[in-house]
């Protein structure tokens, strides 16, 4: 059955979601800005009266990035590069492509009935698991969807070999699978009770320490398995097939991908240092996280090498640009990490404003270049046209690294402030500073921060025109680009 | 073994799931066969109190406050004794939070009262020049869900065997009888109030989010740490 003939993919699926990439995309940074300002211009709260408090939009920003920016762009470009590293086209069942498109419009519509009940208020108050139970089944279902459509393309598949970037996205499917069901284990009250109040309040499986354990074995996880194994996957596809490299070293990826594996769900706990679990386990947090530099390194290394004798290309190809800067903001996310979660460190860093400005470069940097970059490298294939403007390409890329830096040098700063005021004690041992002290002094950072998020959605702007134009208007393309995307 | 694996996706998914979930059996099964204990005299929420922290979530509070306070000097000295596991035993789900914009809540009920709740929900500003967090008028009007909160009881009475009374049952019948004893527990909160519109709806049977929202913050850290007194 194996032909020589060039196989035919199918990107229905992989352009569905990335139309939802690009509006998730949109919507979450554009709240993100909102809520960065009103931190900075408190009157910005009452746009929308009750739902437009900073306390309801904050859940808001984070699930439409998470779930809904970055599992889009996980999804567009899954659809895209699993029928390439697989040798088979989405056409070639009728039944992977029914699950394909169920799985999109399942999720499509339970986005939005999500993002509505979130805005009204019906949630679980933990954090990146808000959702209560009956979106909570509409979610496993979506994921059970993508399941069948993964591991079908995988039973029909000519390449026998898996490559790395379907292990990541299979580590990706186990590892939510996993922590989501655990941590959104829960009662609904209307039936426990007969009958009685609200059909969609739930209460929590585990109470106190316990609940707070799940929550960041998940919390932290979610972060491990949705930004950061998805996003490798990405990288080692679309990095060597844009450079024309091969990948720098196999045992490397081995050594990166089980070490990840292993280590990343130890780290846990060093969200919950100084707090009431036992110690053993904050203890077990810190050390983990620490290694964990060993795996992250070992994957960006690992694609940094790959530019190995073609770092020309960085002045000339600006996705190999945003890929580049993106592995580097990954070194930098995973060496912060790892110091913030030693004991010391995260007295003074837990609770402020260190925190977000570590997710941010992280997210900015890492997560969002990532996925554009992935976005350009498919658009040319799947529209079969030129990307609509490479200078656009290149003036965003600055605009967006000098919001990221904007970011999270303003947060550090504020962050350590804070830090330090809270615990400032005078020469009689009394606290120097009362609360709001240290929130007045704040105001400076957090306007910095609100004009960086006004500088990275213009970004995020530039290119949404960018692929819109690239899908409408720009020149065709005769036949497939090999290796660079063509850009005008 | 790893080229065997990548060519055996079902083996090589087993693998992975195997390697992944062994950190959460070493680390969190441990905790759970120790269940959380609470602390001697540690009460359950009374419903008022339930519904005001499902206010509490409902308007994310938990985005800016945390609830938990560690042990150090600088901590203890500005919100009081450090936070102990079990106090936390009868709290579904835990609300520590992860990010303080605004103070520590754990023990906001041994130092604040009705009436500056009242004013600080109403115009934070009022109470706390320079604070930035907006303010919260539409709990004045909004009538919180009562009905809900009393349902949580009873599930986490029967489901997770929390100590509440025989009063406690399922059904609505069984809530309609224990109305008048929620309804007397906001009276006694809104007395404290100066808010006409509150007054009225609860002199009216019915309570504004506010009035369960507070009877929550007063219970934080006083009536729900009793041992130490």
């Amino acid at each position: 059955m194996q032909s020589n003939a060039a196989l035919e993919y199918d990107y229905s699926v992989a352009k569905l979601f990335t139309y939802t990439t690009i509006l998730f995309g949109f919507l979450g940074m554009l709240i993100g800005t909102l809520i960065a300002s009103q931190l900075a211009f408190p009157e910005l709260n009452y746009l929308i009266g009750e739902y437009g408090t900073f306390s309801r939009l904050r859940p808001l920003h984070t699930n439409i990035v998470i779930y809904g920016f970055t599992l889009s762009g996980v999804w567009a470009t899954f659809y895209y590069s699993a029928q390439r590293v697989l040798k088979v086209s989405m056409a070639e069942s009728k039944f992977i492509m029914f699950i394909g498109k169920l799985h999109f419009w399942l999720y499509f519509v339970g986005a939005l009935i999500a993002v509505i009940t979130l805005l009204l208020g019906f949630t679980q108050a933990k954090e990146y698991a808000q959702f209560e139970w009956p979106i909570d089944i509409v979610i496993v279902l979506i994921w059970v969807l993508w399941g069948v459509a993964m591991f079908g393309l995988i039973g029909i598949r000519r390449e026998k070999a898996l490559y790395i970037s379907m292990w990541y996205y299979i580590a990706c499917f186990l590892g939510i699978a996993m922590l989501y069901l655990f941590n959104n284990m829960s009662v609904p009250t209307y039936f426990a009770a007969g009958g009685v109040g609200n059909i969609l309040h739930s209460v929590s499986m585990y109470s106190g320490t316990n609940d707070a354990l799940v929550q960041w074995w998940f919390g932290h996880n979610a972060v491990a398995f949705g930004f950061t194994v998805p996003i490798v996957a990405m990288i080692y596809y679309f990095l060597p097939k844009e450079s024309g490299q091969a990948v720098y070293s196999y045992k490397l990826s081995l050594l990166s991908f089980w070490g990840l594996m292993f280590v990343y769900l130890w780290a846990g706990s060093h969200h919950l240092l100084w707090s009431t679990v036992p110690d053993w386990m904050q203890t077990m947090g810190s050390v983990f996280s620490v290694v964990l530099i060993l795996p992250s390194w070992g994957s960006a290394i690992n694609m940094l090498l790959t530019m190995k004798g073609e770092w020309n290309q960085l002045t000339e190809n600006p996705l190999i640009k945003f890929m580049v800067l993106a592995s580097t903001f990954y070194m930098l996310s995973t060496l912060e990490g790892p110091i913030q979660a030693i004991k010391s460190v995260n007295a003074i860093a837990h609770f402020t404003d260190w925190i977000p400005g570590h997710v941010h470069d992280g997210v900015l940097g890492w997560v969002v270049f990532m996925i554009m970059a992935a976005l350009f490298h498919m658009a040319p294939r799947m529209f079969k046209r030129e990307i609509y403007s490479k200078k656009l390409l290149e003036a965003q890329f600055w605009l967006q690294t000098t919001a990221v830096v904007l970011y999270f040098t303003s947060m550090w700063i504020a962050g350590i402030t804070q830090g330090m005021m809270w615990r400032a004690v005078d020469e009689y041992g009394n606290l120097m500073y009362s609360f709001i002290d240290t929130v007045t002094v704040l105001h400076p950072y957090y306007a910095i921060r609100a004009l960086s998020g006004v500088m990275y959605l213009t970004g995020f702007l530039m290119f949404a025109y960018n692929m819109i134009k690239t899908m409408s208007s720009s020149r065709e393309l005769s036949e497939e680009p090999q290796f660079r995307s063509p850009m005008a | 073994m790893f080229h065997w694996l990548e060519k055996n996706p079902f083996f090589f998914a087993v693998g992975v799931f195997l390697v992944i979930a062994f950190a959460g059996i070493i680390e969190i099964l441990p905790n759970f066969a120790e269940a959380s204990r609470p602390v001697a005299g540690l009460r359950p929420f009374t419903v008022l109190e339930l519904a005001g922290k499902n206010v509490y979530m409902k308007d994310q509070c938990i985005a800016c406050h945390s609830q938990l306070i560690r042990p150090f000097k600088a901590e203890t000295d500005r919100y009081g004794q450090y936070s102990l596991s079990g106090e936390y035993a009868y709290d579904r789900p835990f609300l520590w939070g992860s990010k303080r914009t605004g103070p520590d809540l754990h023990r906001v009920g041994n130092y604040r009262t009705t009436d500056w709740h009242e004013n600080h929900m109403w115009e934070p500003t009022s109470v706390v020049p320079g604070s930035i967090m907006p303010a919260y008028k539409h709990q004045f009007t909004n009538i919180a869900d009562i009905e809900t909160a009393y349902a949580e009881a009873v599930t986490v009475k029967n489901v997770f065997k929390t100590p509440y009374g025989d009063n406690i049952q399922p059904g609505k019948e069984a809530w309609e009888a224990y109305k008048p004893k929620v309804l007397a527990e906001a009276q006694k909160i809104a007395a404290n109030m100066k808010n006409k519109d509150v007054k009225d709806a609860v002199a009216a049977g019915k309570i504004p989010e506010v009035v369960a929202l507070i009877a929550y913050l007063n219970s934080l850290g006083t009536s729900r740490y009793e041992a130490k007194k």
